[in-house]
């Protein structure tokens, strides 16, 4: 465990806003149905949460859970914790149809933080960020790959990308946040 | 001369002197000027040359119509050819270089063209270069290339960055006219989210420049105070210098704006590509006033009259002395009065209607300047300027009944609405025979998703003409109340097309309609007269409004002369198609921020750095970087992928094989899921085993493969090609949620979950017993067998699994400890002689063992049983994706080409992909072919070639020895053989 380094092992730049690879982060694709009652009862045990609703994301101190698609959630803990996450769910949910896999090794997380983060990411995402809600969760793309993002606290987006493309991602979003580039 | 004058120039800043430099003169201009108003206050009136007759070219307009006054701009890894002048904002230090001519702008060879004119007609290129053939290549060409063509090339890399922006918006109102901004206000007061975008440095457009008052105020006045308050509304956001370029489906606006071209190296990027979701679009875009078609109208000093004005009253610029006005219409007298008023002498308005009154007129009769009425002119003179004009009737033929002498002619044959945002994307046009002239046909509007309009043209790109009518038409269609303006009443246009009307082929020649491609009226009446009669069609025969300006001033002109000489109504002719965009916009903006590092996402596996750091030469695998070979100092790839082949073989290898791809399937209907989807059966698989699979489309060809491993009782994990994984994935939801919705089974692509590393070779077993922590005995893990456990203290499963023929197994752990896991292995197999090893040397290991590889031996028209893979398919299964296809005739016929070992008989390396001949020549008289070779190496194990290979018969043609024709007629023979080369008793992996 003690060996275990993220994608980019959390490099970050500043530009107008600060871009930051997060670091380790636990994460569970959770498929199932979101409807039933033992599914509801096992996020909210794992997670302290309630299963958000369509494109919504809840997270309460260092757990949550966002809505991936109609069958899909995305459970987040922290990384020390996604392991026994991942057999508390599956045992919660035995008899009933799921799945319940660790991610938290295939992805990377990142944090654009700062006044104009907005415009970071309104360069890379064809999202109106202007009206993005808190709680909202918008899977879509950084320039030319997947990636789903958040407002994760006043000035501040998490975005999350596939591990393979964090030093992509990484060098899109340090672009983007050069000074001289803001949006005015 | 033009010249700067003295006082005025609304636009200009006279204590903020620029220096620039065009053709290496140093001249001087002023902040707020265009280059071309700094370049026509510096008296350089000849800016270039034409395409085609190389005639000396100026000025014709202020803005982005301009045809002529194209140039090369900057330097170095700033040059930039093709520049308009007219929409370039003057920066200090700017330089400026024209364009398409040799050896010099003021004595140009190729204006030779120009004297033997009548021999380059319209269609002239397809009529002389069809015939002989070999003249093209040999003659026209090579002459054709030195002369043609506008800019050069740019030769550095664009020191400058790009990028993109998403945009949403309520309302896009495109033009910061007083019709935009108008539409604007009421727009941003209704609350709704307006973005207002102006492709130049100032609000306002025409309206100032033409005296028009607001509310008693001069039109300034208004404007500032309109975007004064437009700028306190938080729900309005305001964007000078960014043009609408292209409407596209659904509301999608594409915008570009310039933001550092008039700072250039200030850091900030140059351009920015707006991609726009607009709920509606206004586009305000203004109209652009037409040439009049007489002799000469392409001599520098003839401009459009509008233009004059702007020059005049935007940057105090003096296009000459004396001008004569030529005109069709009362909007060309404000020109007189604005020459007038600057203390220029106006020495006629040449008036092609036969009676002229009105407010405007009378003005300019007021101030002593003659007015012509029923006149034209035959014909400008001058050749780099004009020196004077000849007068004649507009309804005769041309005989001259005056000369005057001027050094500046303004013309204007109407105002042409700006339509192009409407009609890129369906919105149609209609021809207002009152104002001669195409507008946008209300009735027919680009419509959005639901069919309801998704534009709305207001002011004059409406077909309004004065102040009165611009905010007349916003109130109409926008809402609010319109305000007031000095509007006087103006007397209908005359069309005039040619002029004069009766002009005879020696003037026609010299009538330009399309400047920048040399197009003039004789072109298009010629086109006409040998058929032509579609408007696209004569379009690019004669190349009639296909240059960098798009014809934005000499369409209008260019159907009506098509129409007078097809004898049929303008609206029968129609326009050619607008197409975005409205006016060109750079490469880089085009590329956004993808260039350098991120052109392109590179996808990297935990230990990619390492493999960098460790002589990697890498290859590309999709998006994948992998390593193709690692290279020690001084080896070549060959002799690195032959020592990692032999180590392998002989000592231990490691790969990184994280790329491959690693689906869950799970769920109680999982195991059918699988059955249907291999050709195998996956549901019988204990726990705990792996299996070969293979998996077709439902046309029967072999689409995939890998090994399939049952982790628990409901749960399979696939693993697919590193090409495949997400296609594989897709194929699997595909029929989950379009077919089978009602299986229970889940899927989940885990691929970058895991970092998986290959150990192969007779020291294998050896390595991972050192790290320890899992029993990797033949006994306590067979092969075909996984394990999880600790191994070396990380969590791994390991699967027994050989690719290579060796003793092998594959090792995954969580992504972010494949690095720990690398180089731990490295350093435990330190002793036992490990070597990583690439994929180049994976290939070749898996084909000395006979194996095959999806994409070498399968190309999407190969079935399973074609590489002799029956025993992977299941012959108890009622069904599988591919099985009826591959029971159809063809599929099952004995004929098919199938999988065989091929081997040279003098050992060398066959071509990649070459085919076998057969005796005999097929229909097309081509020799008849037998086999082809899908995979060939070098084996440094076996030290020779070998090959795979499909040949017709061939499993039945073992020791026949057949030809192979390479380059240089060379027939190699190669003989027919068993494809598995390499230990085929698997002695090596069963150990």
């Amino acid at each position: 465990m003690s060996e275990a380094v993220s994608a980019l092992n959390g490099k970050s730049s500043s530009g107008f806003a600060t871009v930051s690879e997060a670091g380790l982060q636990g994460m569970i694709t959770l498929r199932g149905d979101l409807k039933s009652a033992k599914l509801k009862k096992a996020v909210k045990a794992a997670t302290g949460v309630d299963v958000p609703a369509q494109r919504r994301i809840a997270i309460k101190g260092d757990k949550g859970a966002g809505w991936m698609s109609p069958d899909e959630l995305l459970i987040l803990v922290p990384y020390a914790d996604a392991r026994a996450t991942v057999e508390a769910l599956t045992k919660a949910l035995d008899g009933e149809h799921h799945l319940v896999a660790d991610v938290s090794d295939a992805r990377a997380m990142f944090r654009v933080k700062g006044a104009k983060a907005d415009q970071v990411l309104m360069k890379l995402c064809p999202v109106d960020i202007a009206t993005l809600a808190d709680g909202e969760l918008r899977r879509t793309r950084a320039a030319q790959v997947a990636a789903a993002l958040w407002k994760s606290e006043t000035d501040e987006f998490t975005l999350v990308s596939f591990r393979s493309v964090a030093g992509y991602v990484f060098g899109a979003l340090e672009l983007s946040a050069r000074p001289g580039s803001e949006i005015c | 001369m033009s010249t700067r004058l003295a006082r005025g120039g609304r636009l200009i800043d006279r204590t903020k002197p620029l220096n620039f430099t065009f053709n290496g003169r140093r001249m001087q201009g002023y902040r707020g000027d265009t280059l071309a108003s700094a370049l026509l206050g510096a008296d350089q009136m000849l800016l270039g040359r034409s395409f085609k007759y190389h005639r000396p070219r100026g000025l014709v307009a202020s803005g982005a119509e301009e045809p002529n006054a194209l140039v090369g701009l900057g330097e170095g890894s700033r040059f930039e050819p093709n520049q308009r002048v007219t929409t370039t904002e003057l920066f200090e230090g700017a330089s400026a270089a024209s364009q398409n001519h040799w050896p010099s702008l003021e004595f140009d060879v190729g204006a030779i063209n120009n004297t033997f004119g009548r021999f380059l007609p319209g269609g002239f290129y397809y009529k002389t270069f069809m015939f002989p053939r070999f003249a093209w290549k040999h003659l026209f060409e090579p002459v054709i290339r030195r002369s043609a063509g506008l800019g050069k090339v740019p030769q550095d890399r664009d020191a400058d960055r790009y990028e993109y922006a998403y945009g949403f918006a309520d309302l896009v109102i495109v033009g910061g006219g007083i019709a935009g901004l108008a539409a604007a206000l009421q727009a941003g007061k209704e609350g709704k989210r307006v973005l207002l975008i102006e492709q130049t440095a100032q609000w306002g457009g025409r309206a100032p420049v033409d005296g028009v008052e607001i509310d008693g105020k001069p039109a300034d006045e208004w404007v500032k105070k309109t975007v004064e308050a437009l700028g306190k509304m938080a729900n309005v956001t305001l964007r000078l210098r960014t043009m609408a370029s292209g409407l596209y489906d659904h509301g999608y606006l594409l915008a570009y704006e310039r933001i550092a071209d008039h700072t250039p190296g200030d850091g900030r990027p140059r351009h920015r590509l707006w991609r726009i979701r607009a709920g509606h679009v206004v586009t305000a875009t203004g109209a652009i006033e037409r040439p009049l078609s007489f002799a000469g109208n392409d001599i520098p000093g003839v401009m459009l009259a509008g233009a004059v004005r702007d020059y005049v009253v935007n940057w105090a610029v003096s296009p000459g002395d004396r001008t004569v006005v030529v005109t069709n219409n009362d909007d060309a007298y404000r020109t007189a009065l604005a020459l007038a008023d600057a203390g220029l002498i106006v020495v006629a308005v040449i008036d092609a209607r036969t009676s002229v009154k009105g407010a405007l007129p009378d003005a300019v009769r007021a101030k002593g300047i003659r007015v012509l009425e029923g006149r034209g002119i035959a014909k400008v003179k001058g050749s780099k300027r004009v020196t004077g004009v000849s007068v004649c009737t507009q309804a005769g033929e041309g005989g001259e009944i005056e000369a005057i002498t001027c050094d500046a002619v303004a013309m204007s044959g109407g105002w042409s609405p700006v339509v192009h945002l409407w009609s890129h994307c369906g919105g149609k046009l209609i021809w207002d025979d009152a104002r001669a002239m195409f507008r946008p046909d209300a009735a027919k509007p680009p419509t959005g998703d639901q069919g309801e309009a998704m534009v709305t043209a207001v002011g004059s790109a409406n077909g309004a003409l004065t102040a009165d009518e611009v905010l007349a038409d916003v109130a109409s269609q926008i809402g609010g109340k319109a305000a007031k303006t000095n509007t006087v009443a103006e007397a209908p246009l005359e069309p005039v097309w040619i002029m004069p009307q009766g002009a005879g082929p020696q003037l026609k020649m010299k009538m330009w309609l399309d400047y920048q491609n040399d197009v003039k009226v004789s072109d298009v009446q010629l086109a006409a007269r040998e058929g032509y009669h579609s408007v696209e069609h004569t379009k690019r025969y004669t190349t009639l409004g296909m240059a960098t300006d798009q014809g934005k001033l000499s369409n209008i002109n260019g159907l009506a002369v098509l129409s007078d000489a097809l004898s049929q109504a303008i609206p029968q002719t129609g326009t050619t198609t607008f197409r975005p965009p409205y006016t060109p916009i750079s490469m880089g903006a085009i590329a956004g921020e993808a260039r350098g590092d991120i052109f392109q996402p590179l996808r990297k596996t935990p230990m990619d750095e390492w493999h960098g750091a460790n002589g990697a030469y890498f290859e590309p695998v999709g998006l994948w970087r992998r390593t193709y070979c690692y290279q020690r100092p001084g080896e070549s790839v060959h002799d690195a992928v032959n020592r990692e082949i032999v180590n392998a073989r002989s000592k231990v290898g490691m790969l990184d094989a994280s790329t491959l791809g690693k689906l869950i399937v799970k769920g109680s209907d999982a195991g059918r899921f699988l059955d249907m989807l291999y050709t195998g059966v996956m549901s019988t698989l204990p726990v705990g085993k792996c299996r070969y699979g293979l998996m077709c489309n439902e046309n029967g060809f072999l689409s995939d493969d890998g090994v399939v491993v049952r982790l628990s009782e409901d749960t399979w994990l696939c693993h697919t090609t590193s090409g495949g994984a997400d296609r594989i994935h897709g194929w699997m939801e595909d029929w989950l949620q379009c077919e089978w919705w009602d299986w229970k089974v889940y899927t989940a692509n885990v691929t970058e979950e895991y970092a998986q590393i290959a150990v192969a070779g007779p020291n294998a077993r050896k390595v991972l017993e050192k790290l320890g922590g899992m029993d990797v005995s033949a006994e306590g893990l067979p092969a075909m067998e996984w394990r999880e456990g600790l191994l070396g203290g990380l969590r791994a499963r390991i699967y027994r699994i050989s690719f290579s023929g060796e003793l092998s197994y594959e090792i995954a752990v969580p992504a972010s400890e494949g690095l720990a896991l690398w180089k731990a292995l490295i350093a435990a197999g330190e002793e036992f002689g490990v070597m990583p090893y690439g994929t180049e040397a994976m290939h070749i290991m898996r084909a000395e063992k006979g194996f095959i590889m999806i994409g070498d031996e399968t190309d999407g028209t190969v079935i399973p049983q074609d590489l002799n893979l029956n025993w992977a398919i299941s012959k108890k299964k009622a069904d599988y994706l591919g099985k009826r296809a591959q029971e159809r005739s063809h599929m099952a016929s004995p004929d098919r080409w199938k999988l065989v070992g091929l081997e040279t008989l003098d050992g060398s390396v066959l071509p990649d992909g070459v085919y076998a001949v057969a005796d005999g020549v097929n229909a097309n008289g081509q020799r008849n072919v037998q086999g082809r070779v899908t995979s060939t190496y070098y084996s440094p194990t076996l030290k020779k070639g070998i090959a795979m290979g499909l040949v017709k018969h061939g499993p039945d043609r073992m020791g026949e020895v057949i030809d192979f024709p390479a380059d240089g007629g060379k027939v190699i023979k190669a003989r027919i053989v068993d494809q598995v080369f390499y230990d085929k008793e698997g002695a090596k992996q069963n150990v």
